[in-house]
C-alpha cells in the first residue's frame, strides 16, 4: 500500500514537474517574442528614425565661411574688403582663470587696455563656449611667439581669418558701414528670415549701411565638408563638399574722388551732402559730417571709443543724410513756386509788394521777410532769386496747406526716396490731417504762412532735399536715388533695376521759369553770388537757412549774439550745368549761418571737380586710381 | 584505436548541444573581431577562454553526477566565506567591492556562486524529497537570498538578478505552490518603495533611465540611447560585417563586453537576430528536453535551472540593449568577452551534458 501510494506520488510529481517545464517553456517563448517584438520595432518601425540618429553621430558639417563681397565705388576704388591676417581667440568656458590666462598671454603678444576692455564687452554679450578675440591682426612674429607657447594655454588659438577693412575711414563710413559680430539679436532676425543655417560659422554681419542693406549679397553662399567623426569629434575622412559661393561685390554709383572732394570741402563744418545724377538717380557723393571710423566696429568696439562717439556734440554716429531731419528753409521756395503755377494761384507775371512783413487779414501779427524794409515790387522770378519771404507767405496762404501737401509729396517730401538704404526717415510734410492726427488741433492759417518758407512743422533729410532737387533739374521726371550700380556675381556684372522714373508731367515752361529763376540766385543780385563766380558753365541753386532757436516777435536775428550752436542752420540746392544738368546737390551746414556764404562754395567745389575735374587739393587716398573722367 | 579513443571522448558530450554551443562561441569570435576593430590579440584571447571552458564543460561532462550532489555543500560554503570576505576585505574598483586578491590572482566569488546557489537548492530539495514541507522551501529561499543580498551590495546588481533568478527557477520547478509566490508578489510590489529606498544612486538612475534615457543622453543613458541606435540602424539586413557606424566610430561603449550585442545587431541587422535568437532557443529547447528526461529530482531542478538561467542570461542582455529593461551589466552569453561568464556558463552547460549522457549510460 504505502509502495503504490509513493510511486503514484512520483508519477504525479513527474507529471506536475513537466507541467511546471511546460510552463517555463511558454515563458522563455513568450518574453523571446516580445524581444522579437523590440527588435522589430527598433530596426523595422523606427529605423529610418535610429538611421538619422546614427548619422548625426557620424556626421559633422562644417561650414566653410564664404569671402564676403568687395565694395568698390563706380571706378572700381576699393571702398571695403577683406584682408587675411591672425587672431588671437580664447574660449571662455575653456580657460581656467581668464585674467591670469591673458596676463600670460600679454607677455607674448601686444595686448593694451583697450583690447582687455574690448574683450570684456565682448564677453559680455557672448555665451563663453564661442571663441572670441583678444587681439586680432597679429604680426608674423606675434604668431611665432605664442605658437612656441601655444601648449601653456589650452583653450587660447590662433586663427587665420578674413577681416573686413574700410580703407576710407570716417570719409564713407555713413554710406558703407560695417559689419560687427553677430549677436543674439542679429541670430533672432536671421531666424526669422530663415538664413541662420547660412550664417553657420559666420562671425559677422553687415550692421548699418549698405553692408546691412546688401547684407544678402555680401554675405555669400557658405559651403559645408561633411566630415565623419568618432565618438570623440576627430575626423575620420572628408565624406563631401560644398564649396562656399562668395558673396556678391557691389559696384555703387558714388565717385570715391567726389566724396572726398565734398568731405574735403566741408572743412571744420558738421552737415551732409548728397549729390544726385538727376539723369538717372545714381547717387555720386553722400557725406554726413562727421564721421567716425569704421573700422572700430568690426570686433566690437572698445568702451572709451564708444563713449568718445556716443557722447560727442557732434553727434558722429548720426547719419545726417537718412536721419537728420531739418528744416529745409528757402530751399522750398521753387518747389512751392511750381506749386503756385500749377494751381494758378500766382502767374509768372503777377507781382505782390513787399513791406517787409505779412499780415494775414484783420490780424496784427506780423511775418517778417528776412529783409528788413522788403525787397519792393516783386514777381516770382525776383522772389526766387532775392528768396524773398513775403512772396512765398503770401502765395503758401493763398494756396493752402492741403494743396501744398499734395504738390510738395509728389516731389518726395514728407516721403521715404526709397534709396536702397534702410532706415531712411521720412522728414515730414504737414497737412490740416496730419496736424489733427498728431496734436488733436485745428490747422490755423499762421501755420500754412510758416511752411510758406520751410519752417513751422515742414522737415526734410538731405536726401529728400537732393531727391527733389535732382526732378526739378530734369524737368519733373524723378528717378529713385540709388547707390548700389551694379552686382558682380561670378564675374558678371549685372545691373541693378531700377523703378521706371516718374514723370511729375510739369509744364515745361513753369519749370523753365523756376529754373531761369535759381540760375539768377547765383547771379548778381542772387542770394549766392559767390557760388558761380568765374564757373564758365551756368549753375542754378537755392540757399536757404534752418532755424536752430526761434526769434521772438520783434527781435532780430543776429548771428554773432549766438552761440555757435545756436546758430541757424545753411542749406544750399544745386544743380549744374544748369541748362543740361549732371550733379544735382543738396548741402547742410549745420551752424553754418547762411546758405549763400557757407553752403554754396561746397557745392561749387564739388561742380568744378565733377564737371571740369578740378582738384582743390591733393586727394590722398585715390591719387593713382582710375583717369581724368570728368573733364 | 583514434576513433575508440575520440569516441570515449566525446562519449559524455551531447553532440546536439555541441553543435549549437560550437556555432554560438564561433559568433562571438567573428563579432568580436569586429567589435574590438579588428584585433587579433582580444580574438586570441577570447579563443582561449572558450578553449578553457570548453576544457572544463569536458571535465564536468565526465564526471559521475554524485560527484556534483556531493559538492553542492563545500562549494557553497566556500563561496559564503568568500563573499563575506569581500564584504569585509575586497578590493574597491568602478565603486564596487566585488574582487578578492588572493595573493596570485584577484577573483569574484560571486562567478563562483551562479553555479553553487542552485546546486545548494537542488541537493537541499534532493535531500529533503520525500518529505517537501514549506518549512523546506523557506531554508531553501534563505540559501538563496543570502548571497544573492551580498552580492547585491556591493554591488553587483547583474550577477544578484542572474542568481536570484536560478534560484527562483529551482524553486519554481520544485514545486513551490502557486499561493505562496503570488502571496510573495504581492508582498514584492507592496514593499517596493522600501526597496527602492535601499538601492545604490547609480541603481537607481539606471532603473531610471529604463523608462527614458533620453532624460540623460550624454550621460547615464548615454549606454541605452548609443546601443539602441546602433540597433535600430541596423535595420533588417544591417551595415554589414565591419560596417557598423556605431561600432567603428567608437559610439558605442563596452562594445566588446555587455554591449557587444548592439556591434551584431547593427553589423546584422533583423536577420542575424533572428539567427541568434533561434541559436538560443535550440540550446534553451535541448536544456528543456534534457530537463524533461533527467532521472533524479536533483538533476530536473538543476538542468531546468541550468536551462532557464542561461535563458536570462540572453534574455535581460539582449533586453538592456535594445532598451526594455535596465543597464544591470549582464554579458551576452557565449558571445561578450570575458573567461569568467564564459567558464560558469560552459560549467553549466558541462553538468547539462552530464546530467543527459550518465543517464543514458545508466540506461544502457
Amino acid at each position: 500500500m504505502n509502495r503504490r501510494v509513493e510511486i503514484r506520488n512520483h508519477q504525479r510529481e513527474i507529471y506536475y514537474f513537466r507541467l511546471r517545464l511546460a510552463l517555463s517553456l511558454g515563458f522563455v517563448l513568450v518574453m523571446l517574442f516580445i524581444l522579437l517584438g523590440r527588435f522589430v520595432y527598433l530596426q523595422v518601425v523606427r529605423h529610418n528614425y535610429f538611421t538619422t540618429m546614427a548619422e548625426n553621430n557620424r556626421i559633422s558639417v562644417v561650414p566653410i565661411v564664404p569671402n564676403r563681397g568687395l565694395i568698390l565705388d563706380r571706378n572700381g576704388v576699393v571702398l571695403a574688403h577683406n584682408f587675411s591676417g591672425y587672431t588671437l581667440e580664447i574660449t571662455p568656458s575653456k580657460v581656467d582663470d581668464l585674467d591670469d590666462t591673458i596676463n600670460q598671454l600679454s607677455k607674448l603678444v601686444s595686448i593694451q587696455p583697450r583690447d582687455r576692455k574690448r574683450f570684456k564687452k565682448l564677453l559680455a554679450e557672448n555665451h563663453d563656449f564661442e571663441s572670441l578675440p583678444i587681439r586680432s591682426r597679429l604680426s608674423d612674429e606675434e604668431v611665432a611667439r605664442f605658437a612656441a607657447q601655444r601648449y601653456r594655454f589650452p583653450g587660447v588659438e590662433i586663427k587665420a581669418r578674413l577681416f573686413r577693412e574700410y580703407p576710407f575711414r570716417e570719409e564713407t563710413s555713413h554710406l558703407i558701414g560695417y559689419v560687427g559680430r553677430i549677436n543674439d539679436k542679429d541670430i533672432d532676425q536671421l531666424e526669422e528670415d530663415d538664413l541662420l543655417a547660412n550664417y553657420r560659422g559666420s562671425d559677422y554681419i553687415g550692421k548699418a549701411g549698405i553692408e546691412q542693406s546688401y547684407e544678402r549679397d555680401l554675405h555669400g553662399t557658405t559651403g559645408f565638408e561633411q566630415v565623419e567623426v568618432d565618438a570623440g569629434g576627430r575626423g575620420v575622412r572628408v565624406l563631401s563638399r560644398t564649396p562656399p559661393v562668395s558673396g556678391n561685390s557691389l559696384e555703387l554709383t558714388l565717385d570715391a574722388k567726389l566724396q572726398q572732394v565734398a568731405e574735403q570741402a566741408f572743412g571744420s563744418y558738421r552737415g551732409a551732402l548728397v549729390a544726385i545724377d538727376p539723369n538717372n538717380g545714381e547717387v555720386l557723393a553722400f557725406v554726413s559730417k562727421p564721421g567716425y571710423d569704421s573700422n572700430l566696429f568690426i570686433d566690437g568696439i572698445d568702451t572709451d571709443s564708444w563713449d568718445a562717439l556716443n557722447n560727442s556734440p557732434d553727434v558722429p554716429l548720426l547719419n545726417r543724410v537718412l536721419h537728420g531731419q531739418y528744416p529745409p528753409g528757402s530751399t522750398i521756395k521753387p518747389f512751392l513756386a511750381l506749386a503756385g503755377l500749377y494751381y494758378g494761384t500766382r502767374t509768372a507775371t503777377q507781382t505782390v509788394s513787399d513791406p517787409g512783413y505779412f499780415t494775414l487779414p484783420g490780424s496784427s501779427h506780423l511775418y517778417r521777410d528776412w529783409k528788413s524794409g522788403g525787397h519792393g515790387t516783386v514777381d516770382m522770378f525776383r522772389a526766387i532769386q532775392q528768396s524773398c519771404d513775403t512772396y512765398f507767405y503770401g502765395l503758401a496762404n493763398d494756396m493752402g496747406i492741403d494743396n501744398m501737401h499734395s504738390f510738395l509729396s509728389r516731389f518726395g517730401f514728407g516721403k521715404k526716396t526709397g534709396i536702397d538704404l534702410e532706415g531712411e526717415l521720412s522728414g515730414l510734410l504737414p497737412s490740416q490731417e496730419w496736424k489733427e492726427k498728431r496734436y488733436h488741433q485745428a490747422w490755423y492759417p499762421g501755420d500754412t504762412i510758416s511752411a510758406g518758407i520751410g519752417q513751422g512743422y515742414v522737415l526734410v533729410t538731405p536726401m529728400q532735399l537732393a531727391y527733389a532737387t535732382a526732378t526739378l533739374a530734369n524737368d519733373g521726371v524723378a528717378y529713385r536715388p540709388h547707390v548700389v550700380k551694379a552686382i558682380e556675381r561670378d564675374g558678371h556684372e549685372t545691373p541693378v533695376p531700377q523703378p521706371p522714373p516718374i514723370d511729375l508731367h510739369l509744364k515745361p515752361e513753369d519749370i523753365a521759369l523756376v529754373k531761369r529763376a535759381m540760375v539768377a540766385v547765383t547771379k548778381p543780385g542772387g542770394t549766392a553770388v559767390s557760388a558761380s563766380a568765374g564757373a564758365p558753365y551756368p549753375i542754378a541753386g537755392k540757399t536757404g537757412t534752418a532755424q536752430v532757436v526761434t526769434i521772438k516777435q520783434g527781435e532780430k536775428y543776429d548771428a554773432s549774439q549766438l552761440s555757435e550752436r545756436n546758430r541757424d542752420h545753411a542749406w544750399f540746392i544745386a544743380f549744374a550745368p544748369a541748362d543740361k544738368p549732371r550733379l544735382a546737390v543738396a548741402v547742410l551746414v549745420e551752424n553754418g549761418g547762411h546758405g549763400g556764404s557757407t553752403a554754396a562754395p561746397i557745392a561749387r567745389k564739388l561742380f568744378d571737380y565733377y564737371l571740369l575735374g578740378k582738384v582743390p587739393q591733393p586727394l590722398p587716398m585715390v591719387q593713382d586710381a582710375g583717369g581724368a573722367e570728368h573733364d | 584505436m583514434i576513433r575508440r579513443l575520440w569516441k570515449r571522448f566525446i562519449q559524455y558530450l551531447d553532440p546536439v548541444l555541441m553543435a549549437a554551443l560550437g556555432l554560438l562561441v564561433l559568433t562571438s569570435l567573428l563579432v568580436l573581431y569586429s567589435a574590438s576593430d579588428g584585433s587579433w590579440a582580444r580574438v586570441l584571447s577570447q579563443a582561449l577562454n572558450i578553449l578553457v571552458a570548453f576544457g572544463a564543460m569536458w571535465l564536468v561532462a565526465n564526471m559521475p553526477l554524485h560527484y556534483l550532489l556531493r559538492s553542492a555543500v563545500p562549494m557553497y560554503v566556500l563561496g559564503m566565506i568568500l563573499l563575506v570576505a569581500v564584504a569585509l576585505f575586497g578590493d574597491i574598483s568602478h565603486g564596487a567591492r566585488r574582487w578578492l586578491n588572493i595573493g596570485v590572482a584577484t577573483v569574484q566569488p560571486s562567478e563562483l556562486m551562479k553555479i553553487a546557489v542552485p546546486l545548494m537548492m537542488a541537493w537541499y530539495f534532493e535531500k529533503h524529497e520525500a518529505t517537501l514541507m514549506l518549512k523546506n522551501y523557506f531554508i531553501a529561499t534563505l540559501l538563496l537570498l543570502l548571497p544573492v543580498g551580498l552580492i547585491a551590495r556591493q554591488p553587483d546588481l547583474g550577477t544578484a538578478v542572474l542568481i536570484g533568478a536560478s534560484g527562483f527557477y529551482v524553486l519554481f520547478l520544485a514545486g513551490l505552490s502557486w499561493r505562496v509566490m503570488l502571496a510573495t508578489f504581492v508582498a514584492g510590489v507592496a514593499s517596493a518603495p522600501v526597496l527602492w529606498s535601499m538601492l545604490h544612486d547609480y541603481q537607481r538612475h539606471r532603473i531610471q533611465m529604463l523608462f527614458d534615457p533620453t532624460q540623460d543622453a550624454l550621460g547615464k543613458g548615454y549606454h541605452t540611447i548609443q546601443g539602441m541606435i546602433a540597433v535600430g540602424s541596423g535595420g533588417l539586413l544591417g551595415k554589414g560585417y565591419l560596417n557598423g557606424t556605431q561600432t567603428h566610430l567608437d559610439f558605442l561603449p563596452e562594445r566588446t563586453t555587455d554591449f557587444i550585442f548592439a556591434v551584431y545587431s547593427e553589423e546584422f541587422g533583423l536577420i542575424g537576430n533572428l539567427i541568434l535568437l533561434g541559436l538560443y532557443l535550440f540550446v534553451i529547447g535541448r536544456g528543456f528536453v534534457i530537463t524533461a528526461n533527467a532521472s533524479t529530482y536533483f538533476t530536473r531542478l538543476m538542468a531546468g535551472s541550468i536551462t532557464l538561467t542561461f535563458f536570462t542570461y540572453a534574455f535581460v542582455n539582449m533586453g538592456m540593449v535594445s532598451g526594455i529593461l535596465p543597464v544591470v551589466g549582464v554579458p551576452l552569453p557565449l558571445i561578450s568577452y570575458g573567461g569568467t561568464s564564459m567558464l560558469t556558463l560552459a560549467l553549466g552547460f558541462g553538468m547539462l551534458m552530464s546530467i543527459h549522457t550518465h543517464k543514458q549510460l545508466v540506461k544502457t
